[in-house]
């Protein structure tokens, strides 16, 4: 069985945010980028999986080469092969999911394992296009992981409370805080995957469905008041809640 | 034949969710700017407020009913929508970014070969096109997209759209129509509520604690003023990360991106992920006993002292006003 896991790369989620001249992006100098931190729990389910039932893991990521110092480090955490989808366009989540799908079709992989959402463009939203590309089931933002035979059962992040729900392989996870907890690369682990080789392949140029017009900044706040450093302050504070907020 | 938007409610325990009344409200928005006509779908086995439907927007409702649809089923529901929609050759689809809007969104797009604007903030017609506002970034900025393609679907983020009561009730347009046999391959067995516990995503209000709280056995202060409020208890990464509260109340980029009427940060300094997450909360009070942390540049109200001597006084005067 081999088990795909797509991971991004994507800023550390530190990063002060500005925008870049062209006003479409966010100005990558001094950014230091990382696997997407939902990545990491997919990455760590997958492995798990492989250990319990065999089969290989395969990591697919779509990018520009920058995105290669994040598949090592999907490799460094025990994956044994890796794919780079090569493009140098800023894709939309469509021709992304559309990149992915193509390649896990000639993979042959029934289950596919990603993070619930990259934590750049935050749209949550490849996984489940993804399967819808393919035909596979999938189960969003999963806080447990069961399989057994071709039968898949997953607790999914709901408001107040989980929901547990059936399905079926092929199938999409994608993985959301919570789910594992996922392992360090190993010393081992990062020098095997300095010698491992990245298949690159290119992808297609494709007319976008969703047009970016631009980046900007929210209106910054207007600074608040500071009412006191003790609880005398506590009167004024739930006046003003009660009376010029009127929330309380 | 007029355009149509069609709306996707959301029903839990058979009451149609506040949420999706905000999107009914701008349903009847774009349907007076476009002159389109509004079609709300509902699936589930029974609706209990379908009538309140029409208090916010002038369209006929069609409810889908079936005993096993009652919980969701992503490939039974898509297959819904994406039928209808198809059918009624609609050109909208909108529908609240909820769990299960974000779950079914990207499902529905691909079904109608639509393109798909994921959290909205704000959706309006500009210079002849459809501009959606959505952030990025756990909300660090903002980006402005329209849709090329001939269907759209839009899913808009919960609390941001206020819910409008129109100024006379629109004339109830009911329709039900019987599922056989539905797709259930895809499908929610049950549902594990977390008990008497209101979830940060829904609440009204938060109250939320940090490392100043020194450790989970303090954040019964937290609770008793969340109680007083009826809020919500949400937290900071760090003690998320420490094992004192369950991941599942963490705002935050790695938690939850909240937008409550008012968001109470105790004891916590306001790391960029953290400030990312709540910064869009309508009124922000941030209690620290550091008046140099970053909390207090998105605070509306502060209080630069010890949240073990303050958050006594303030739970007590929130009983006395609430008595």
């Amino acid at each position: 069985m081999k088990i795909a896991v797509c991971v991004s790369h994507v800023p550390d989620t530190a990063t002060r945010v500005k925008i870049a001249s062209d006003q479409k992006s966010i100005d990558p100098s001094g950014v230091s980028f990382i696997l997407n931190p939902y990545d990491e729990y997919a990455v760590e389910e997958a492995l798990k999986t492989k250990e319990k039932f065999g089969g290989e893991v395969v990591a697919l990521s779509v990018g520009s080469d920058k995105v290669k110092e994040t598949i090592r480090k999907s490799l460094a955490m025990g994956v044994d092969e890796a794919i780079h989808l090569k493009t140098d366009e800023a894709l939309d989540s469509f021709a992304v999911a559309q990149a992915l799908a193509d390649e896990i079709k000639l993979l042959g992989s029934e289950l596919v394992f990603m993070g619930k959402q990259s934590v750049d463009y935050d749209n949550g939203i490849i996984g489940q296009i993804v399967a819808e590309l393919l035909g596979f089931n999938s189960i969003s933002v999963c806080v447990t992981f069961q399989l057994e035979g071709d039968k898949v059962t997953a607790e999914r992040e709901i408001e107040g409370g989980k929901e547990v729900v059936e399905t079926s392989l092929p199938c999409v996870i994608t993985a959301q805080k919570g789910l594992n907890e996922p392992r360090y690369a190993s010393l081992k682990g990062i020098m095997t995957a300095k010698k491992k080789v990245i298949q690159e392949k290119p992808v297609g140029s494709k007319s976008a469905l969703v047009e970016n017009i631009q980046l900007r900044m929210p209106t910054p706040k207007n600074p608040g008041r500071i009412l006191g450093t003790d609880s005398s302050a506590v009167p004024e504070l739930v006046k003003l809640l009660h009376e010029e907020a009127k929330v309380i | 034949m007029e355009k149509k938007i069609v709306v996707i409610l959301e029903q839990r325990d058979g009451k149609i969710k506040k949420s999706s009344f905000e999107t009914l409200t701008v349903a009847q928005h774009l349907a007076l700017t476009l002159g389109m006509t509004v079609d709300a779908i509902v699936i589930g086995d029974r609706i209990e407020n379908a009538s309140e439907v029409f208090s916010f927007c002038n369209c006929q409702l069609i409810h889908f009913s079936h005993a096993d649809l009652q919980l969701y089923s992503s490939s039974a529901y898509k297959k819904i929508v994406v039928e209808y929609a198809s059918q009624q050759e609609c050109e909208i689809v909108l529908l609240s970014n909820t769990s299960l809007g974000k779950d079914l969104a990207p499902r529905v797009a691909v079904g109608l070969k639509a393109g798909l604007v994921s959290d909205c903030i704000s959706l309006e017609q500009k210079e002849n096109q459809l501009l959606a506002i959505r952030p990025v970034y756990a909300g660090k900025a903002l980006q402005e997209v329209t849709l090329n393609s001939e269907v759209k679907v839009y899913s808009l983020r919960p609390n941001v759209f206020k819910a409008v009561q129109l100024g006379t009730k629109a004339i109830e347009k009911n329709s039900s129509v019987a599922v056989l046999d539905p797709d259930l391959s895809n499908r929610v067995k049950e549902v594990i509520r977390s008990e008497g516990k209101l979830d940060v995503l829904e609440a009204d209000i938060i109250v939320s604690g940090g490392r100043g709280v020194k450790g989970p056995e303090h954040f019964n202060l937290i609770e008793s003023l969340a109680e007083q409020l009826g809020a919500a208890v949400g937290a900071s990464r760090a003690v998320v990360d420490a094992g004192w509260r369950p991941h599942e109340d963490q705002v935050g980029q790695t938690g939850k991106t909240v937008s409550p009427s008012l968001y109470i940060a105790c004891g916590i300094s306001g790391a960029i992920q953290h400030l990312a997450g709540m910064s869009s909360s309508k009124y922000i009070v941030a209690i620290n006993k550091d008046k140099d942390a970053p909390i207090f540049t998105v605070a509306d109200y502060g209080i630069a002292g010890d949240l073990f001597e303050i958050l006594p006084v303030l739970t007590e005067e929130i009983k006395k006003l609430k008595s």
